[in-house]
């Protein structure tokens, strides 16, 4: 055939459109093609969060701070729950920061399939760019609570040591768990609309199987490493001992064993995603 | 693939399954319900419903620089075939190849934000398209200028008009410069100078060696746009031959006779929920459900439908075409402000829309009735612009004394004065 005059990028871009049977491909590969719509879709997230309210960020900060204040009193104050001899302020404070990133993320992601229909129905790009995109607009939220947490620091003389430097790994850990679960339930949320109630009470639940307002030490010896199924129990802990240096009931096993169990989530939840996206578009 | 066939689809076919509107979302309290009650069946076919092929045994190659039509009642797959060529939905079985990207006019506005100023709105549906940001920043003054709204380009586009919502919308779509177009329906929607730049564009994009798809009722523009045309009936390809061959064919074969349309489960697309049309039909003076009327009688068009839920703001209504596809009139049941107030809300139940076009409007010929139910601005839920074929038998008509053809979609009876001076 006449092939003289194609421009050569015509050649090579053949799409091929089948059914796809048994696993399918992740074809993360194409999620990269597709990177400058993550940035745009976390840049419109921000953009409207912060354009519609007044106070702006101030909003990232509140939350925590309120919640801390509350803790404090509560469960500090009136409940006396041991801080492992840290004051229970910044020892809840530097609990609620990573959680209120993940619970932020997992509620925003696990919603954002169905916010997004008019989108998917209409225009092909990789789905998973939509919780991805989700999740990582919440780190500015992160972000700015977290800058609170240093000034809290300061206020309260707590010196970081050298082992700070782990602090990103667990922040990687708790966006691994908060992808992974947010992959689950967007899917899940595409096909049963009563998924709503689940997210009214499984972040609520979630909390307090969590060393949010009491350490890890007060769980038994002999159900830490069970405990730390739980794979926020490494986050939450990891974050003390890299900024509190509080470790004395938490050991690597336990690190190790939240690690595994957020890969399988995060793994597990990709290839979930990726088989139900392709049905998607018929349930919307 | 054959280096010169850009689209080549391969026995494609798509199984949707029928939901009633009670089980058209399952939830999970019913799925665990269901599978502890009766694994067996739940698990073999796990929401109880019945299946349909919305599109079977599709099998055509398109070459580069054509223009295809297809053309095929509501409900005969036109949008299935679409939404599978670009990708949004996957098919049941067969194969297709795309070479190059597939741009499409019916995603016209996707993922513009309201809170967003027309200058981000460009970027981020851009990126939506598929465009990378240098690609957007090299096209932005363009961009700019064919949608002529440069002193708005920072304000909230919630503040524009729908005109120049859709005029920026539409000039990001025409800028993505696919290698395949879809064009699904534009026509229908937007002013006549907006459908004549996407019909401008369109030729442009031919014109410049490109591949189109184009999906229209509107009979004169796939005569005048495109070379060849394929016409789907229930899900299955029936005929591709040169346009005017495809169109006189469809035109003489593809209409319900005798004044009614019945629309089954099949033929509503999902979206119209909670629409639900059930019936249109054209009486005579007499009362009588036909189509063969008279220009000098009143003629009553009714549109019976059903109302799952409270719409606000719907307008029901009637559109009038030639059988060549230019619009006589477009007319809503809510046109009147009285009226569109006193039912701003609709409320469920079964509605009948009559509307009685008085005698001596329209000449003589065969006319197409085509129905409308949207919100404005907001949403169409159903539209069928081919629902009724109607004949006009001029008898009695004004001029009937020269046994002539009149010039005209209308036939009026004009007060006429002579006046000697």
């Amino acid at each position: 055939m006449n092939q003289v005059n194609q421009k050569p990028n015509f050649a090579n871009d053949v799409v091929t459109i089948q059914p796809v049977k048994g696993l399918v491909p992740l074809n993360l590969r194409e999620v990269w093609q597709y990177r400058e719509l993550v940035y745009f879709l976390i840049w419109r997230d921000l953009k409207v969060r912060y354009k519609q309210s007044v106070l702006g960020a101030l909003w990232a900060i509140l939350q925590p701070f309120m919640t801390m204040i509350v803790f404090t009193i509560f469960f500090g104050n009136f409940a006396k729950i041991p801080s492992d001899g840290i004051p229970y302020p910044i020892f809840s404070y530097t609990a609620t920061v990573p959680w209120a990133f993940f619970a932020a993320a997992l509620s925003i992601s696990a919603r954002s399939m169905l916010t997004s229909g008019n989108m998917i129905s209409k225009i092909y790009f990789p789905r998973i760019i939509v919780p991805l995109a989700s999740v990582l607009a919440n780190l500015v939220d992160f972000a700015i609570a977290f800058a609170l947490l240093i000034v809290m620091m300061f206020y309260y003389h707590i010196i970081p040591t050298i082992q700070m430097v782990w602090l990103p790994l667990f922040l990687l850990l708790a966006m691994v768990i908060a992808m992974g679960v947010g992959l689950w339930f967007s899917a899940l949320f595409v096909m049963y609309r009563d998924m709503g109630y689940v997210m009214g009470f499984v972040p609520t639940l979630w909390m307090y199987i969590s060393p949010v307002v009491y350490p890890s030490s007060m769980v038994p010896a002999k159900w830490r490493l069970i405990y730390s199924l739980n794979p926020m129990t490494g986050v939450i802990e990891g974050f003390r001992w890299a900024l509190l240096g509080t470790s004395v009931s938490v050991t690597p096993m336990m690190f190790a064993v939240s690690s595994i169990i957020a890969l399988v989530i995060f793994i597990s939840g990709l290839y979930f995603f990726r088989r139900m996206e392709r049905i998607f578009t018929d349930m919307l | 693939m054959d280096n010169n066939k850009v689209v080549s689809v391969n026995n494609i076919g798509k199984k949707y399954k029928i939901f009633n509107e009670i089980n058209r979302y399952q939830t999970l309290r019913e799925k665990i319900v269901d599978v502890v009650k009766s694994p067996y069946r739940t698990l073999i076919n796990p929401t109880g419903s019945k299946t349909f092929w919305a599109l079977r045994n599709i099998t055509f190659d398109v070459e580069r620089g054509r223009v295809l039509g297809i053309i095929g009642k509501n409900g005969a797959g036109k949008s299935t075939l679409l939404k599978i060529l670009s990708r949004v939905v996957e098919p049941t079985e067969g194969r297709a190849e795309i070479r190059g990207r597939v741009g499409s006019l019916l995603e016209v506005g996707t993922g513009f934000h309201p809170e967003l100023t027309g200058r981000e709105n460009i970027y981020l549906n851009g990126a939506i398209l598929g465009m990378k940001r240098a690609e957007i920043d090299r096209k932005f003054d363009e961009i700019v200028a064919f949608s002529e709204i440069e002193e708005f380009l920072d304000t909230p586009v919630k503040r524009y008009s729908s005109g120049m919502y859709m005029r920026l919308a539409f000039s990001v779509s025409a800028h993505l410069e696919p290698e395949i177009l879809i064009v699904d329906e534009v026509l229908a929607v937007g002013d006549a100078e907006f459908q004549k730049k996407c019909l401008g564009k369109m030729s442009d994009v031919a014109g410049a060696g490109r591949t189109v798809l184009f999906v229209s009722h509107n009979m004169s523009a796939v005569l005048r746009l495109t070379q060849e045309c394929i016409i789907l009936e229930h899900g299955k390809m029936i005929k591709r031959a040169p346009s005017q061959e495809a169109v006189d064919w469809y035109l003489s074969h593809d209409y319900e006779q005798g004044g009614e349309r019945v629309w089954r489960a099949d033929e509503i697309p999902t979206s119209a929920m909670p629409f639900r049309p059930i019936a249109m039909r054209v009486r005579n003076a007499g009362g009588v459900v036909t189509d063969s009327l008279r220009s000098v009688e009143p003629i009553t068009v009714e549109f019976e439908y059903q109302l799952e839920s409270l719409i606000t703001g719907l307008r029901v209504g009637i559109y009038l075409a030639t059988t060549r596809g230019d619009f006589v009139f477009t007319s809503f049941d809510t046109d009147e402000p009285d009226r569109f107030d006193l039912y701003s809300d609709r409320k469920p139940g079964h509605y009948i829309s009559r509307c009685k076009i008085p005698a001596d409007v329209l000449n003589e010929g065969r006319y197409v009735l085509g129905t409308n139910a949207s919100v404005f601005r907001s949403k169409s839920y159903f539209s069928d612009q081919n629902a009724i074929i109607i004949n006009v038998n001029p008898s009695g008509a004004p001029g009937m004394q020269w046994s002539e053809s009149r010039q005209g979609v209308i036939r009026p009876r004009f007060d006429w004065e002579i006046v000697k001076k």
